[in-house]
């Protein structure tokens, strides 16, 4: 059998698994959860839910991750950016603002 | 946003511009990607803050103030100068199946924070990658993940509902992740 078929018969057993399971979400409905999960904003009860589908759900849990830490890198790259670059006060802008202020 | 800086009482104008030119400018640029719009809408911000000067209230130190006064200086600029048509995201929001299973390639290596940003070129390829996103969702990202507003604020600025920013922020954050794929499965180290 080839790699796609497999996969394919996985998800299939996953999907009936977790549409079957009390109190377990799909992973399309844990997407909708992420940003909540994030800001801490997610009712107990939703949380619990998020946290047991995260625990079966090896995808989710890599995509998870993988989401977090590009929102880290993205933080530190521009701020490592605003680090490392000197730059002189640029000062026609400064003239140029000085007098603008006195029209 | 809050930080230990001098109220406009305390300095001159010519003082005020020259301690925080050099940061508003880099805030700007960042936001538009673009120096010479940067520059423009730097010195619109200064002018709307000599003339609110009277309208400071000491609520917020200086520098959080001028941030403000810049960000939505620039995002003025922006929405004048729509420098690119908007395109779709949808190709790298995630995926799924009938089943509403995530189709995701399996992870066998993620890079960890230290890898990326101790090589350059992967810094200017991560912020080119924020810099290619759609700017109804970059500005988004931007003003949340890296300027560090929260919803409501990034709401008012934008003049959009929360729920439109939550929506927008999930997107791009999951655009960027896809985006970011190459540099974080290790392939381009």
């Amino acid at each position: 059998m080839n790699i796609r078929l497999i996969s394919g018969i996985k998800r299939w057993t996953k999907g009936l698994m977790l549409k079957h399971m009390h109190r377990m979400i799909t992973c399309r409905e844990f997407e909708d959860f992420v940003l909540q999960y994030f800001d801490n904003e997610l009712p107990g009860p939703q949380r619990t839910m998020f946290e047991l589908h995260l625990r079966i759900c090896r995808e989710c849990r890599e995509y998870l991750a993988a989401y977090q830490r590009s929102i880290e890198i993205g933080r530190e790259a521009f701020k490592s950016d605003d680090d490392v670059l000197s730059e002189d006060v640029p000062e026609n802008l400064i003239k140029a603002i000085l007098e603008a202020r006195k029209l | 946003m809050h930080d230990e800086s001098p109220t406009p009482q305390d300095v001159t104008p010519e003082q005020m511009v020259r301690d925080n030119i050099v940061w508003m400018l880099r805030l700007a640029e960042r936001l538009l990607g673009d120096r010479a719009l940067a520059e423009d809408a730097v010195q619109d911000a200064f002018i709307s803050a000599f003339k609110g000067l009277e309208k400071f209230e000491g609520r917020s130190s200086l520098k959080t103030w001028l941030h403000r006064i810049t960000v939505n200086a620039a995002l003025t600029k922006l929405r004048q100068s729509k420098r690119r048509a908007e395109q779709s995201i949808d190709a790298d929001l995630p995926e799924f199946d009938q089943y509403n299973c995530r189709i995701e390639m399996p992870w066998q290596y993620l890079a960890s924070l230290d890898e990326v940003m101790q090589k350059e070129d992967l810094r200017k390829t991560v912020n080119a990658c924020i810099d290619s996103l759609p700017d109804s969702y970059r500005i988004v990202l931007q003003l949340r993940d890296i300027e560090g507003y929260n919803t409501r604020e990034v709401a008012e600025q934008l003049e959009i509902s929360e729920a439109n920013v939550k929506v927008r922020l999930h997107r791009a954050r999951a655009a960027l992740k896809k985006r970011l794929e190459p540099i974080l499965r290790g392939e381009m180290f």
